[in-house]
């Protein structure tokens, strides 16, 4: 079955120009997500994912800018968008959560305000409409008593309620596209593991598509379709869940699942870290970006940028390693690797 | 002479919050009440819990940071509560700490050598400057820098090396304990292996004992031998690591262990997540009995009466609640 596609990026390409030099951040990124489902962007700080985000809502501060590539939101080019007519797409179309629910909110004004503020910029609806379309929101995302809390100040509200807040006000006027950057790395794992039981029920409720960037893999594992992997701005591997955990095809994904214990397993694990650290972005490697890092590169690492293969229809990965003419034995060492 | 390298027995730390005309209402935020537990020389003893639980409360008061308000702490069998500063001294050369924030633990204005020699220099560690600079030497290689990085500053490091730095300083002294408080959790994932790695092999090599404070579970688990979980400044439960991950016993504990996410799709598709209702209850105000009971699910009329003592289920499985 063909499913609908909400976004498509193609080749986007973002930098930032400081007064040190161009800083690559985002290099040549392209995926698709379709209705419904939620893919997950995972990758280091510094590995470009939050600004491939703010690229696509065209969030960029100074000096960040757009330098190439195609936002394909239901067929229109975001990219060439006036900032005035982004603004009836954010937060309507497409709408965003923020790691820090301490500082998204103005502490000045009462949640209830800050909601009813953006259902009317969308939405033609007099206040008491918007106030009831609020406080339904706040009961949908599980805030008790709503027709008080709406009344609340942001101090009022613990952490794990901010965030329920600040999703709520998102989905207010339920956009075709959530993109949460890291909502729940603030967090303690108990309140985590509400805001995901509530995305995960919300997402079948309202059908909306998602993306969740986030650095732990295990969120990952639990709340997303697919998943995309990030180094140095650029995608390293993208697959399904099930396929990208069980049989990892690119070597930073290997090296990061590697990292990181199961607590499941009750054998004591021994950890293998992936030596080295993240790239300079100000200067990146010619070649590959993990080249420095990987055990597995070879000169052609070093001077040439892999390109994207597919190795199964939804499975794609950027290394030499999956070009046609390298050897079997030779690629079979990958596998071989990961399953250490 | 006790078979702990630390002990602490009854560790209370109430801070006073006054309010009102002349400050004169004065309320007690319990951060840690009535905790007990001991670590043995080259054992690493984990403690975890949600922000605020008072965990590094725990830590910081071990370490004398803070005076405690009641119980004892005792080091190799010698009670150093009521140890003055001047007392305190050759203790502090065997205590060392390792702190969370790699960008707000060093003096951005010293150099490495600075930093990691000013502990060398205050407890005399190094009789000669050449001594010192050979010492610092070593620690850089074996914290897997180089001898060169010395004469430079915290801000020509990234995040990992300066943890790395961070665990140097902590070593300079040959310390017997080490407190780690969240040394990872401000890292990226492909470098916190790295430093949990290099301080199992520090562990391995010395015998030396630590404090492991984390809220990252999969790794508490992965470098603890025994974890203690705490719940608004109590210790609801101790034990060995895997027992308390394989037959967690506390409701809290369990509800906890269920909420990590397993870097497993299968697995985690099968798993019966347990989810808490609410947030943590305000240490200003505590719930009676139980602490926990607000938000437990077996929560009985006896849970709000009596508060459950620390029960022995076996030799090193200890429990807090009225179910066993």
């Amino acid at each position: 079955m063909e499913k609908e596609k909400v976004l498509e990026v193609q080749g986007l390409e973002t930098s930032f120009f400081t007064h040190l030099g161009e800083v690559q951040s985002v290099r040549n990124v392209s995926f698709d997500i379709y209705k419904g489902e939620v893919v997950g962007i995972v990758g280091e700080s510094g590995s470009g994912k939050s600004i491939t985000c703010m690229s696509i809502m065209k969030l960029l501060q100074h000096p960040g800018k757009i330098k190439n590539g195609k936002v394909l939101f239901k067929g229109q080019d975001l990219v060439t968008k006036t900032a005035k007519e982004m603004r009836q797409i954010q937060g309507d179309e497409i709408s965003m959560i923020f790691q820090d629910p301490m500082t998204a909110l103005n502490p000045v004004y009462t949640i209830g305000n800050q909601m009813t503020e953006v259902i009317r910029a969308h939405k033609d609806l007099s206040q008491a409409q918007a106030d009831e379309i609020a406080i339904k929101m706040l009961e949908a995302v599980g805030i008790p008593s709503p027709e008080q809390r709406v009344k609340n100040y942001p101090h009022e509200f613990s952490g794990g309620m901010r965030q329920r807040a600040i999703i709520a006000m998102a989905l207010s006027c339920e956009p075709e596209l959530l993109i949460a950057d890291e909502p729940t790395t603030a967090l303690d794992v108990t309140i985590q593991a509400q805001i995901l039981d509530l995305l995960k029920g919300l997402r079948e409720k309202l059908d909306t598509s998602i993306i969740f960037i986030t650095h732990d893999l295990g969120v990952i594992a639990e709340l997303c379709d697919r998943v995309i992997v990030m180094y140095g701005g650029m995608m390293m591997e993208e697959a399904t869940v099930t396929e990208l955990f069980a049989n990892p095809q690119n070597p930073y994904t290997i090296g990061l699942l590697k990292s990181v214990p199961n607590p499941e397993t009750l054998t004591k694990q021994t950890l293998v870290p992936i030596p080295g650290s993240p790239p300079d972005m100000l200067h990146p490697p010619k070649g590959c970006a993990f080249c420095s890092r990987c055990e597995f590169a070879v000169k052609k690492c070093l001077d040439e940028m892999p390109e994207i293969y597919e190795i199964t229809p939804g499975h794609r990965t950027r290394c030499h390693m999956h070009h046609p003419n390298v050897p079997k034995e030779l690629r079979a060492r990958l596998g071989g690797s990961a399953a250490k | 002479m006790s078979e702990y390298l630390v002990e602490i027995q009854s560790l209370k730390k109430y801070f006073t919050k006054t309010s009102g005309l002349f400050k004169k209402t004065q309320k007690h935020i319990k951060a840690v009440d009535n905790v007990n537990f001991g670590i043995k020389k080259g054992e690493t003893l984990g403690l975890v819990g949600e922000s605020g639980c008072g965990k590094s409360t725990t830590g910081r008061t071990v370490l004398k940071l803070y005076q405690p308000t009641a119980g004892r702490i005792i080091y190799d069998g010698v009670d150093i509560t009521d140890y003055n500063e001047k007392q305190m001294l050759p203790y502090r050369k065997k205590m060392q700490m390792i702190f969370q924030d790699p960008y707000a633990s060093l003096n951005s204005r010293m150099t490495i050598s600075d930093i990691i020699g000013e502990a060398i220099d205050t407890h005399k560690v190094a009789s000669s400057n050449g001594e010192r600079d050979d010492i610092i030497a070593t620690l850089l290689q074996r914290v897997g820098l180089m001898k060169d990085h010395a004469s430079r500053y915290p801000h020509e490091f990234s995040g990992g090396q300066r943890q790395r730095i961070g665990i140097a300083r902590a070593l300079a002294v040959n310390p017997e304990f080490i407190i780690c408080d969240e040394p990872i959790s401000a890292l990226d994932v492909s470098i916190q292996a790295q430093v949990v790695n290099m301080l199992e092999e520090i562990q391995a090599e010395t015998g030396m004992g630590y404090l492991f404070i984390a809220h990252d579970l999969s790794m508490v688990k992965h470098i603890s031998n025994r974890i203690g979980v705490m719940y608004l400044g109590q210790l609801v439960e101790i034990g060995n690591s895997d027992e308390i991950y394989s037959n967690p016993q506390h409701p809290y504990t369990k509800a906890l262990l269920s909420a990590i996410p397993i870097p497993d799709p299968t697995s985690e598709k099968s798993k019966q997540r347990i989810i808490l209702e609410g947030d943590v209850p305000s240490p200003l105000n505590p719930p009676s009995g139980c602490r926990f009971r607000t938000r437990c699910r077996y929560a009985q009329p006896k849970c709000s009466d009596v508060e459950p003592e620390l029960k022995t289920l076996d030799a090193t499985h200890q429990v807090s609640c009225h179910l066993y």
